[in-house]
């Protein structure tokens, strides 16, 4: 397929969603939000993402609606562009080239042809907002460069500057003043707060504002959370503010609902705070929200808000304050202690995500599937206080075993220490809490692993720590006179001369243990455990631990913190060979006998991929990141990839990821971006006309089979027909008063089993005469002429559906017709 | 500056009344404060607010309400039925009309000056006229179910706002009916109260009212439909007072939680005309319920049961940053209440209702500068004197021997004679005080105690010689034809030949006692006097004036020295004069001429007149000379003014001897203390 092009290192999701305020769509319908370089599109109703505007070479920095046109948007980004798309179709209108490093956008009803940017000309802190004039051309790429500067000295966020009263002026803060320009009379007025020097007001600094859409009235957040709004600004003098003040620490963002009866709020309590007539007593809350909040916006319609969190969350609030939907991405606030994984079912990647939680990420639909609360204790928001900190996980036996260690260190001596149990439960899909284990170890754990083998009936969990043991739980059976049960325990003990079991590691086929303990890697029989053979190379404590896989079984693998990399064979208890690399992460590859090791440098991260049976690397790649890079993670392919150039067939059975310590998630990937991500979920778009019932499904789903049919098949009158006359029996439903239809339990038996009925008729094909079958039919031919491939799978299912309400109609007309003729006049009687 | 044992008196529980009602009058630019017990205070918010005139008060005249009416004429009424009119001139009450309507909850003057209404018990809003030396009742209005608590009217005199309980009235003031009846909600928090109180109405030109009541409401009313247009909740408890600027444009309440609360008439957007009532800023100087609020037309002010007045200028009416810029907080009164016996370490306190005499402690121990010396004796409550009768007790004076105490209520003249046999101590009053002596404002004895100086309220200095359980009569000064203004302050000079009286406003008059003659008067100067003392051997008259100003005055010359000269040529130093809080008392050191020692409420200080004058560019407040630096540096920095800070607030500060002084200090905390517990706030955190 594409052999031709290099591996690139590529961010592959999990961007930060709430680097900029979300955007509402003029009807509410759609959120935009930032991800990374690309603008994401979002259905306020469903969650999902309908569409992935890509085509920034950086990071998107600001994103706004066209006042000129509601369907168009324009997003500006690091990489100097202004762009305009058309997000209801996906597709990018026109690209403005500006040629600086743009940080945020603003646009104005008023300046029709120029939007508002802040840049940053000379020194690195000093910011300028100005106005870029877009020229009207109908070139696709135009070069904008006639900007207008309006103040100067700003904050680089779009959180401290706002727009008011229909552009008649423009409020800057920074640090302890208000800078407010008035394009009219082109005067700045500054309102200082008294600074740092006072103590009292240590902490008056400015940290976000907002204007009254209708009156002259500003907002301005602060570091210890009042709300001050600012009247009468336009004179020097007589300006006057208010305060109000509920949130005790900085107040992360402002908003103003569409009238500006409310004004809404929000900040680390995680709680949104909306003020009602900027009244001090009028004020309700939406707490319980999660994660600290960092912006929040309002539609223009007015009906809904939404908030973004820390966590890397959107959450969409109704009017009244009801959360309706919650947009998760990878989950980035705390620090990555449990490493990668792979959860073995649904393929996720596991790892820490919100405090005291693992979360289970879909890389393919970047989101997050769920959040598995293992610690189970209420997070308490506050510095300063030493928190539960989950540690280690570990999955096993294809995924029914989860175990988590947690600990809480407040002194030296004070350790608590917690592992869990966790099994898969299949009525429920999810993880239930089996066995805990309080201080399964003296000291801290240093590593976790499940016996993976297939031959292991009984699953087998080994635990190193470094009190010097490494513990062998097993399952055994916990029945009692109630219940049948299962509970692990402690099976064996194990320590080497006091030494601090550093890592531990089974072979594949889970015979052999290796505990490494400090500098010495000890090999047990994990039938009987005993104690085989050890490795000491005196080269520095054992960093990381592996078995080779597949034909390279025999070799074990060691990294030390001197640099060192050993293999030894097991088979001659000898030292293969030893490299001298300073590897940070260290993974084998699942499908293969790869092993990725990431040495880190002064310059870099690099890569190195090889083969434990030979010493030569397989691939390098240089510099893959400029930060250190924390762990990483081999993903199997769902379909495996044929790359035949010899450098990149490792990436042909599993995708390799890694993070760095700035937590971004980065893969190699030879696609162009473009080709990357395709919007699998175009078909989602929802049609303006028709509103979300669940008819509409069935409708809309209908429709575009239709729309299909007038190119294909132009004798196909029915379709000029208004829909709903088109199936007699659904207008028939639809047309019939409610309240003399039967229940709808009742209905939706008949439904249901009609439906069964119709496959039996398809699949035994004992209707020829109905027409639309036919047609059915025949796209189902030239559809199996293709390739199979799972798209098509989805266009089938729908055409079988179809046929089905199409049967649906024929006998359901008449079930209905008598509903409607049923004399109901008996309940009067009642 | 010479080192002192210093008596650090802190057992003066001295716990001033709460404030009730302020009226601010904007042609005179003052302010009448009346307190809880009665008492009525005149501040002169041109002179550095000092607090010029006071009317004692008395037991059963608790005053309700408070105004200034046209002629700078000041009523009162209370819950004694009355309304009292107050003589500017005499400080005596001119008469007291029974308004006979049970207790009397508020007042209010007509916008042309000329009429008083007055809102009773009983729901009647009773109309007076006001006749150039009376007032005289016009008519009933239409009577109410329940008190009127507060009156408004609108400012083209036709008609009144009344806020009773649960509903405000308005009245057209022809006719006397009600015109509409506007009934507020009763719910608190969500929770409905028994009563919803209006405590204060406000009516606006435009015919908007504004009302503040008990559920912590401030509401806009338009008074021609009579009908709510706009709601604020800003507190959790009641808000209780009300004042409108002469403008229109900005408003002020006080709250029971203390706090108060700005509104200001900003327009909606900047390019129309629409206005709207925003809140603005909210100002958190009181502990406890602000009583009473008044809008002076560059700041507010407010005073309530934690007995602080505060005056807090608005920034953006203040042209010039300035010494009228700073935010004022008054809380103790600007004279004497205390009176010091040298001879016998004596310390006489004056109370409302009491006086206590105590004796100061005494130590053998010695130490460094700034030790704590330990008492070998404690200070003694010797005695515990309760006035007759409901007045308070105007003022008071303990002779420097200790054997005489004398002090005055507003009708009685009360002299008594102490002695002390070894530990025991008793006490005789002196009867028969004659006709003329019954009312004082203020009493003094000369150095020796054989004579008795009494400013009585009709303008007259009566000398009394004091004998041995008797007193004699000397002579009787008259004021000057014409006028009768009372002398406030008085200064007898150490010899006895001299005597310095002082009025509210007209100068210092000087007579000599020996030829019971005027000698001369200090000519007039535009600030009120603060503290008279003459000094010893030299007979200069050292006089402070509200405005910080210090003069010294050559009674044997009949002319200002040359210190005072010098310094009125060279100015005080900018900090001296923007302290806060007028001088006191002055005293002399009997040993050092040159000195003058004299303190206000934050500091006292030595003026030593031998040493040069500080210019802008000296530091005034050098807290305590480097010990380490060389003699010569200290002689450079060294100016006339050594202000010694330690001791505050100071009440009283005296040398009993060369080389010992008495401070007498009442910390804020301690009254505060001694007030009823402040409505119980939560706090985030605690």
């Amino acid at each position: 397929m594409v052999e031709e092009e290099s591996v690139r290192v590529v961010r592959c999701g999990g961007s930060e969603l709430n680097f900029r305020r979300a955007v509402f769509s003029a009807d509410s319908k759609y959120i935009f939000c930032v991800s990374g370089d690309f603008v994401k599109v979002h259905s306020t109703a469903t969650e999902e993402c309908v569409h992935i505007l890509q085509g920034h070479r950086n990071l998107v920095t600001g994103i706004q609606l066209n006042p000129n046109n509601h369907l168009q948007l324009y997003s500006c980004s690091f990489d100097g562009t202004v762009k305009l798309w058309d997000y209801v179709d996906g597709i990018l209108i026109k690209t403005f080239v500006v040629g600086l490093k743009l940080h945020a956008l603003f646009t104005l009803p008023r300046a029709e042809d120029s939007v508002f940017v802040i840049i940053n000309k000379e020194k690195p802190d000093v910011f300028q907002l100005v106005s870029v004039k877009l020229p009207k051309s109908s070139s696709q790429e135009i070069e904008a460069k006639e900007l207008s500067f309006v103040l100067d000295y700003i904050n680089q966020s779009p959180k401290c500057i706002a727009f008011g009263n229909e552009g008649e002026y423009v409020a800057a803060v920074r640090d302890f003043y208000l800078s407010v320009y008035f394009f009219k009379k082109k005067t700045t007025s500054r309102f200082t707060l008294s600074s740092s020097r006072n103590k009292k007001h240590a902490k008056n600094n400015f940290t976000c504002v907002a204007c009254h859409p209708k009156e002259d009235c500003i907002a301005t957040g602060h570091k210890d959370g009042k709300i001050r709004l600012w009247r009468n600004f336009d004179d020097d003098k007589k300006y006057t503010y208010t305060c109000l003040h509920w949130h005790h620490d900085m107040v992360m963002d402002l908003a103003f609902s569409v009238t500006g009866t409310s004004l809404l709020s929000g900040g680390r309590e995680s709680v949104l705070v909306e003020w009602r007539d900027a009244t001090e007593k009028n004020k309700e809350f939406l707490p319980r929200l999660g994660a600290t909040i960092e912006h929040i916006s309002v539609s223009p319609a007015g009906d809904l808000f939404c908030t973004s969190h820390s966590d890397n969350k959107i959450i969409v609030i109704h009017r009244n304050l009801e959360a309706s939907a919650v947009i998760q991405g990878l989950v980035k606030d705390s620090n990555i202690f449990t490493g990668l994984m792979v959860d073995p079912r649904t393929k996720a990647l596991v790892l820490n995500g919100k405090p005291g939680h693992l979360q289970f990420y879909s890389l393919q639909h970047d989101k997050q599937l769920y959040n598995l609360d293992i610690i189970q204790q209420e997070y308490i928001n506050d510095s300063g206080l030493i928190q539960i900190e989950l540690t280690k996980a570990a999955f096993g036996c294809y995924g029914n075993w989860l175990a988590t260690v947690e600990q809480r260190q407040e002194k030296e001596t004070e350790l608590e220490l917690q592992m869990k149990l966790w099994m898969y439960n299949k009525k429920t899909q999810g993880f239930v809490l089996n066995t805990k284990v309080n201080m399964p170890h003296e000291d801290h754990i240093t590593a976790l692993c499940f016996c993976n083998a297939e031959k292991f009936e009984n699953p087998t969990l080994v635990t190193s720590s470094k009190d010097g043991h490494f513990k062998v739980w097993i399952l055994t059976d916990d029945s009692d006179i109630y219940k049948k049960a299962v509970g692990w325990t402690c099976d064996f003990v194990g320590s080497y001369h006091k030494y601090q079991a550093t890592n531990c590691c089974f072979s594949e086929d889970g015979s052999l243990l290796a505990v490494s303990f400090e500098e010495i890697v000890t090999i047990w029989d994990s039938e009987t455990w005993e104690l085989k053979c050890t490795f000491c190379q005196r080269a520095g404590k054992i960093r990381h631990l592996c078995f080779g896989r597949l034909t390279c079984s025999k070799y074990l693998l060691g990294a030390t913190e001197n640099g060192i990399l050993c293999c030894w064979n097991l088979l001659s208890c000898a030292l293969e060979w030893s490299a001298k690399l300073n590897v940070r992460v260290m993974e084998p590859d699942p499908n293969s006998e790869n092993i990725a090791a990431i040495s880190q440098s002064s310059v870099g991260s690099d890569l190195f991929v090889f083969k434990p049976s030979e010493p030569r690397p397989l691939y390098i790649q240089k510099n893959i990141s400029r930060e250190e890079v924390q762990w990483g993670v081999f993903v199997p392919r769902d379909v495996p990839e044929s790359f035949t150039s010899e450098a990149y067939q490792w990436l042909n059975r599993s995708q390799f990821y890694f993070l760095t310590k700035s937590q971004t998630l980065l893969t190699f990937s030879t696609k162009s971006p473009e080709e990357k991500l395709t919007p699998t979920s175009k078909q989602l778009l929802a049609e303006e006309s028709l509103p979300t019932t669940p008819f509409y499904f069935i409708l809309g789903k209908h429709r575009e089979q239709q729309d299909g049919k007038i190119n294909e098949a132009f004798e196909s009158e029915l379709v000029q027909l208004p829909l709903t006359e088109n199936i007699p029996a659904i207008s028939e439903l639809l047309h019939t008063p409610a309240h003399v239809l039967p229940s709808a339990s009742f209905l939706c038996s008949k439904f249901v089993s009609s439906l069964l009925l119709s496959k039996e008729t398809k699949s035994s094909e004992e209707i020829p005469e109905d027409v639309d079958m036919e047609e059915g039919k025949e796209s189902d031919d030239s559809d199996e002429e293709n390739d199979f491939t799972e798209k098509i799978q989805d266009t089938n299912n729908t055409d079988l559906g179809e046929d089905l309400l199409h049967q649906l109609s024929k006998s359901e007309e008449k079930e209905l017709r008598k509903f409607r003729k049923v004399d109901y006049s008996w309940i009067t009687v009642l | 500056m010479g080192e002192f044992k210093v008596h650090r008196v802190r057992f003066f529980n001295y716990v001033p009344s709460g404030i009730r009602c302020v009226a601010y009058n904007n042609q005179s630019n003052r302010l009448a404060v009346s307190r809880t017990d009665g008492t009525v205070e005149i501040y002169n918010l041109s002179a550095n607010y000092f607090q010029e005139k006071f009317f004692p008060g008395h037991e059963s005249r608790a005053t309700e309400a408070l105004c200034w009416a046209k002629g700078q004429r000041l009523f009162s009424a209370g819950l004694n039925g009355e309304i009292i009119e107050y003589d500017l001139q005499a400080l005596n009450i001119k008469y007291a009309v029974d308004a006979f309507g049970g207790p009397i909850w508020s007042m209010a003057v007509s916008p042309c000056g000329s009429q008083l209404l007055v809102g009773c018990e009983d729901g009647s809003v009773k109309l007076f006229q006001i006749t150039p030396d009376k007032i005289q009742f016009e008519r009933n209005f239409d009577r109410q179910k329940s008190r009127i608590l507060s009156l408004s009217w609108h400012p083209s005199g036709t008609h009144i706002a009344a806020g009773s309980i649960d509903y405000i009235s308005v009245f057209a003031v022809k006719s006397g009916s009600a015109v509409h009846k506007m009934l507020v909600d009763r719910q608190y928090m969500g929770v409905s109260k028994r009563k919803c109180i209006i405590w204060g109405v406000a009516f606006l030109s435009d015919g908007t009212v504004i009302s503040v009541d008990s559920a912590g409401k401030v509401q806009f009313w338009d008074s021609a439909t009579g009908t709510l247009v706009k709601n604020h909740l800003i507190a959790n408890a009641d808000v209780q007072s009300i004042a409108v600027s002469d403008q229109e444009d900005s408003f002020v309440v006080g709250t029971a939680e203390g706090t108060v609360f700005h509104f200001q008439l900003v327009s909606v957007t900047s390019n129309s005309s629409e206005k709207q009532w925003v809140r603005t800023k909210p100002f958190q100087h009181h502990t406890h319920d602000v009583r009473a609020v008044a809008h002076s037309p560059t700041a507010l002010i407010s005073g309530g049961t934690d007995t602080h007045l505060v005056i807090r200028p608005l920034m953006e009416k203040v042209e010039v940053k300035n010494y009228d810029a700073a935010l004022r907080k008054i809380t103790f009164p600007h004279r004497r209440l205390i009176s010091c016996s040298k001879k016998r370490h004596l310390l006489l306190f004056q109370f409302a209702h009491h006086l206590e005499l105590w004796r100061l402690g005494s130590t053998v121990a010695t130490g460094k500068n700034g030790d704590t010396l330990p008492l070998s004796k404690d200070a003694d409550h010797l005695l515990h004197l309760k006035t007759k009768g409901p007045e308070n007790i105007i003022c008071s004076c303990i002779s420097p021997c200790g054997s005489w105490i004398a002090y005055s209520t507003t009708s009685r003249f009360f002299l008594y004679r102490l002695n002390y046999e070894h530990d025991n101590i008793s006490l005789q009053r002196v009867s028969k005080m004659p006709a003329f002596l019954r009312s004082a404002l203020q009493i003094l004895f000369s150095e020796d105690s054989t004579k008795l100086f009494v400013a009585s309220n009709q303008g007259s200095l009566h000398i009394i010689r004091l004998l041995e359980g008797s007193f004699k009569h000397l002579h009787t000064f008259q004021p000057q034809s014409g006028t009768v203004e009372s002398m406030c302050l008085l200064a007898v000079s150490p010899d006895g030949n001299w005597l310095a009286a002082s009025g509210t406003s007209a100068g210092v008059h000087v007579y000599n006692i020996k030829h019971l003659k005027l000698h001369c008067t200090v000519p007039a100067y535009n600030f009120p006097v603060t503290a008279l003392a003459i000094a010893p051997n030299t007979n200069n008259l050292v006089i402070a004036h509200s405005d910080q100003q210090v003069f010294e005055y050559s009674i044997p010359d009949k002319q200002y020295t040359e210190w005072s000269r010098t310094i009125q040529k060279q100015g005080f130093h900018y900090l001296w004069l923007q302290r806060d809080t007028p001088i006191t008392h002055i005293s002399f050191h009997p040993k050092r001429p040159m000195h003058i020692l004299l303190h206000d409420a934050y500091m006292f200080c030595i003026i030593d007149k031998s040493l040069p004058l500080p210019n802008d560019k000296t530091l005034l407040y050098n807290p305590l000379p480097p010990t380490n630096e060389s003699d010569v540096i200290r002689r450079r920095t060294a100016h006339a003014f050594k202000i010694s800070k330690i001791y505050k607030p100071l009440l009283f500060m005296d040398l009993l001897d060369e080389r010992t002084l008495v401070a007498v200090e009442r910390p804020l905390d301690d009254i505060i203390a001694q007030l009823p517990p402040p409505i119980k706030k939560k706090k985030f955190g605690t």
